[in-house]
């Protein structure tokens, strides 16, 4: 790149910032980012805001509005409190999916992490929220606020209406199914939230048109005749088995109020919103990191930073880059900043300084030469768990001597080491941790599997148990209730072992007659 | 790109949420609160606080798996010494699965612990406590008054005439009754004018000037304004409520109140006085110690300073009620009194103090407290009943009769707060819920 236009001054020096500058340093990065380094994104919109702010974005999930519910509440004064008492920091930034891609950056970073902010999130995870096929496969960049905005009034009418108690229990119990209230694979029409509340309010004021008082005292003559028999088709009607149960519940519940299943559809519908970022956080992270490292090392590279600024740098990317090892007192599990940016490094190496091994293992991508495109395709085509499953190597194995420890449960009296960074264990290991990202693995298959309509109205739910893991008591008869509150009937769920259909444990719940329109 | 400085928005975006988290936790809130406040001292005890209620009720449940059982994969980074088949004993716990994963339900089951500010705290402190007989008052004592904007009349002084509204009633009525206006009188004469000077069309010109004639007779009967349409801001005396409050503080400061005693008052008054506060704009506060005479004093004599002297309870009534005639008339001022003592009282003295008592203080206060402040050794006497001291015999008789009265006994510091709820509890309705 002989063409790169390199500024014989400085970007900045010192700590303080201004707008100018902030500006510049973001257009000096989008030289190297667009120019250089092919990255792709949305158009950037970057917000200044105070801790304060930074904590209320913290308390709704990172966007910058979004309906009110108690739990946002107690989480903000979670995060105060751990704030107050130096037990956490803050992150240095708050990036949301959406086009133009807002980032908030604090205004008491200095000026070397706001480079390294904009780096990070306005460049990587941008061009990563941008490329990944989760992302545009689930996700609505354009209609996403717009959305939220809906929501948010949406929730306050409904307040207005039916009354704080009924509001709030309602969303409990929807919360509480939120994990399952996700389409886990795609349907044939492209997400398109913009619409969604002009869909709502055609729908009201189609029935406010059509509302007549006489049909209340037209006598109700005998019902009409059950047409028994076609199960096959009744369960077909039902979408049966259904997995994602607020789906099912806001299409088919009989005695909701059209609000709740509004709020049903809400709910869900940010569920959905949240899904690809779930499963992609440690590529996310390390998509981030990765191009914050590079284009960082470029502007000290071409003059535009000085040392001090570039060691600040590096000092607060080890930080986030660190992994403890297991018998650390620091060990909490496998860091996705740290695994992510080693995963994007060794790609880089193998598509450059390939060893043997390499040629073996990678024959597609090693020596190819150019990293970013081949990083690109993986950015653009794989979650985490098939990213591991494709691209963990053996030599970033051994490097951070990985070993898988099983459980066979209460009988066995010693955890067994199943395998290690060895030439037995490559694709044992590969395969075990690609699982651990597998969502199909760690969450629970819990499905709708059948409702009695003619009889008691029971839904029946069932949850497939994998390696003898039972769902967590307490908890469950909990989520239970909700279930019972929303469907009106009663609800009951079992778990059952997929290999012998013998059922472990039954949970039942009674719905609270009245309990959401208290 | 955009940079957007959002600094300047406001923050307290989750406010609305807070409330809600609040009101939801408000039971435990408040019981933590009170809880939490009993080992509080009275200096700090109007800023907020750090509570903690357990996290049961405000848990968000969520379909997952147990923790333990089955059979489970760990893959951890930094591999020392072990080799493929090499077998981990369990901890005694057995459960299995990795540290992190047992530390991560310790959390669970913690308390929840966050940070009230100080007008949540108080809130909830004060939440079911009321003043006594502030509403009747405030009704009985409205002898001041306020003007408010009040609408339009139809009559008032000058100064007070609406232009707005009586040019919108002028031009309503112009409309309505068809009045020529002044472009079409003028562009009217014009053509007379012309057709007059070329002489042409006489027939035109006739009639022209018959219209001219009716209109500028029309023009008079409908004026440009008319008294009809004048209208005039209307005011209206509003009763004011009274918003301050005198709080007297009464002590006993004769060689028989100990340290102890005194600060058992010192902490009751200052309860009070952080409750008036919550409801009037403004409070004054008056202290009185009395022994055998009774003086007006600043609070930090009143606090620190010993006196030699007999008991005579009267002589401090009778300086309350001179003060209150002198400084704070009934009419503008609620008045609130407190008084403390260890219920020694010159026999002589007693049936002068029930007197003046009922007679004039009762009548001039909104609420009087008796507290008797004992000796810390006495509370742990059970069984016992303690004999009634002099001057609460004397009271006794009085707080039958009166409900502006109250009396209480205090030996230890734990049983001031308690002993305020009581005092201040709202009657009638004290099992206070949110309405379901």
């Amino acid at each position: 790149m002989s063409t790169t236009i390199t500024r014989p001054s400085l970007l900045y020096e010192g700590n303080d910032w201004d707008f100018a500058m902030i500006q510049r340093i973001h257009d000096a990065i989008a030289v190297i980012a667009h120019g250089e380094f092919k990255l792709d994104t949305y158009a950037n919109q970057i917000e200044i805001i105070t801790t304060e702010q930074m904590l209320d974005a913290y308390s709704s999930v990172g966007m910058p509005l979004f309906y009110k519910h108690w739990s946002f509440g107690k989480q903000f004064a979670h995060h105060e409190m751990g704030y107050r008492k130096g037990l956490r920091g803050l992150a240095y930034e708050i990036v949301i999916n959406s086009d133009p891609c807002i980032s908030y950056i604090m205004e008491e970073n200095t000026v070397t992490m706001q480079t390294l902010v904009i780096a990070h999130a306005a460049f990587g995870h941008n061009h990563f929220f941008k490329n990944n096929y989760l992302f545009k496969q689930w996700t609505d960049a354009n209609g996403i606020l717009h959305y939220l905005d809906f929501a948010k009034t949406y929730i306050a009418e409904c307040e207005q209406r039916y009354g704080h108690l009924a509001v709030e229990r309602t969303l409990d119990a929807a919360h509480s199914l939120m994990t399952h209230g996700v389409h886990r694979y795609p349907r044939k029409r492209k997400p398109d939230l913009a619409s969604e509340d002009r869909r709502e309010r055609d729908r009201r004021l189609h029935q406010e048109k059509i509302y007549n008082d006489l049909w209340r005292t037209v006598p109700v003559t005998g019902k009409a005749k059950v047409s028994g028999g076609d199960e096959e088709r009744r369960r077909a009607l039902l979408e049966l088995p259904q997995e994602n149960i607020l789906y099912f519940l806001e299409k088919t519940a009989p005695r909701l109020a059209s609000w709740q299943r509004e709020i049903l559809r809400i709910v869900r519908h940010i569920a959905q919103y949240f899904y690809p970022q779930g499963q992609t956080k440690l590529m996310n992270e390390g998509c981030a990191t990765y191009c914050h490292y590079r284009i960082m090392g470029r502007l000290f590279d071409t003059g535009q930073i000085n040392e001090g600024s570039y060691l600040e740098f590096l000092q607060s990317h080890t930080n986030v880059v660190m992994q403890p090892e297991y018998d650390d007192r620091r060990y909490s599990g496998i860091n996705p900043y740290a695994l992510g940016f080693a995963m994007m490094q060794d790609i880089e190496r193998i598509a450059t300084k390939p060893t043997d091994e390499d040629r073996e293992w990678f024959p597609e991508i090693a020596g190819v030469g150019d990293p970013f495109g081949v990083l690109s395709h993986v950015w653009a085509n794989y979650r985490d768990e098939s990213f591991v499953s494709q691209f963990l190597s053996p030599h970033l194995i051994r490097q951070w001597k990985l070993f898988q420890v099983v459980d066979d449960g209460e009988k066995a009296k010693a955890l067994r080491v199943e395998a290690i960074h060895d030439e037995r264990g490559y694709r044992n290991l590969r395969r075990a941790l690609s699982r651990q990202y597998d969502v199909s693995w760690t969450d629970p298959d819990i499905q709708v599997v059948d409702v009695d309509l003619g009889g008691d109205r029971r839904l029946m739910l069932q949850h497939n148990v994998l390696n003898g893991i039972l769902l967590q008591e307490r908890e469950t008869r909990d989520v239970l209730q909700h279930l019972a509150d929303l469907w009106s009937y009663d609800v009951s769920l079992r778990e059952i072992d997929p290999a012998t259909g013998a059922v472990l444990k039954e949970h039942t719940a009674t719905a609270r007659p009245h309990f959401l329109t208290a | 790109m955009n940079i957007i400085d959002r600094r300047l928005n406001s923050g307290g975006k989750s406010l609305a949420n807070r409330q809600r988290f609040l009101r939801r936790a408000k039971a435990l809130a408040q019981k933590a609160v009170r809880n939490h406040s009993k080992d509080r001292s009275i200096k700090d005890f109007d800023q907020g606080g750090e509570i903690k209620i357990p996290v049961d009720s405000l848990r968000e449940p969520r379909l997952h798996r147990a923790p333990t059982g089955g059979h489970r994969e760990g893959l951890l980074p930094g591999n020392k010494k072990f080799v493929q088949g090499d077998t981990i004993p369990k901890d005694k716990q057995g459960g299995g699965g990795s540290g992190a994963e047992g530390a991560e339900d310790g959390d669970g089951e913690d308390d929840f612990r966050f940070v009230l500010s100080q007008d949540e705290y108080l809130d909830l402190f004060f939440d079911d406590l009321e003043l006594p007989d502030l509403a009747k008052k405030t009704l009985a004592s409205t002898e001041s008054t306020s003007l408010h904007r009040a609408g339009y009349s139809v009559s008032g002084s000058p100064a007070n005439l609406s232009l707005t509204r009586t040019m919108r009633n002028s031009l309503s009525r112009r409309v309505a009754l068809n009045r020529p206006k002044s472009e079409d009188l003028q562009a009217l004469e014009a053509e007379i004018e012309a057709l007059a000077t070329e002489g042409d069309d006489p027939a035109r010109l006739e009639e022209l000037r018959a219209t001219l004639s009716h209109l500028l007779a029309r023009i008079k009967r409908v004026p440009f304004i008319d008294p009809i349409d004048i209208r005039f801001r209307r005011f209206q005396a509003v009763p004011r409520p009274v918003a301050q409050a005198v709080m007297f503080c009464l002590m006993d400061t004769s060689a028989s109140m100990t340290e102890h005693m005194k600060d058992l008052a010192k902490r009751f008054y200052a309860l009070l006085y952080i409750f008036l506060k919550r409801r009037y704009r403004h409070v004054e506060i008056v202290f009185i110690r009395h022994t055998h005479e009774a003086e007006e004093v600043d609070e930090d004599t009143f606090f620190h300073s010993a006196e030699t002297g007999g008991t005579v309870v009267s002589s401090a009534l009778e300086e309350m009620v001179r003060i209150a005639k002198l400084r704070f008339p009934m009419e503008d001022w609620n008045i609130y009194a407190a008084q403390a003592s260890d219920g020694d009282n010159s026999a002589s003295d007693t049936t002068r103090s029930a007197a003046l008592l009922q007679q004039g203080v009762l009548p001039l206060c909104q609420y009087f407290a008796y507290l008797e402040v004992g000796r810390e050794s006495e509370a742990t006497q059970m069984g016992f009943i303690p004999r009634a001291t002099e001057l609460w015999r004397t009271y006794e008789a009085i707080a039958e009769g009166g409900q502006r009265f109250a009396m209480c006994k205090v030996n230890h510091r734990n049983e001031i707060y308690p002993v305020f709820r009581r005092l201040f509890e709202r009657k009638g309705h004290s099992a206070q819920g949110e309405p379901a």
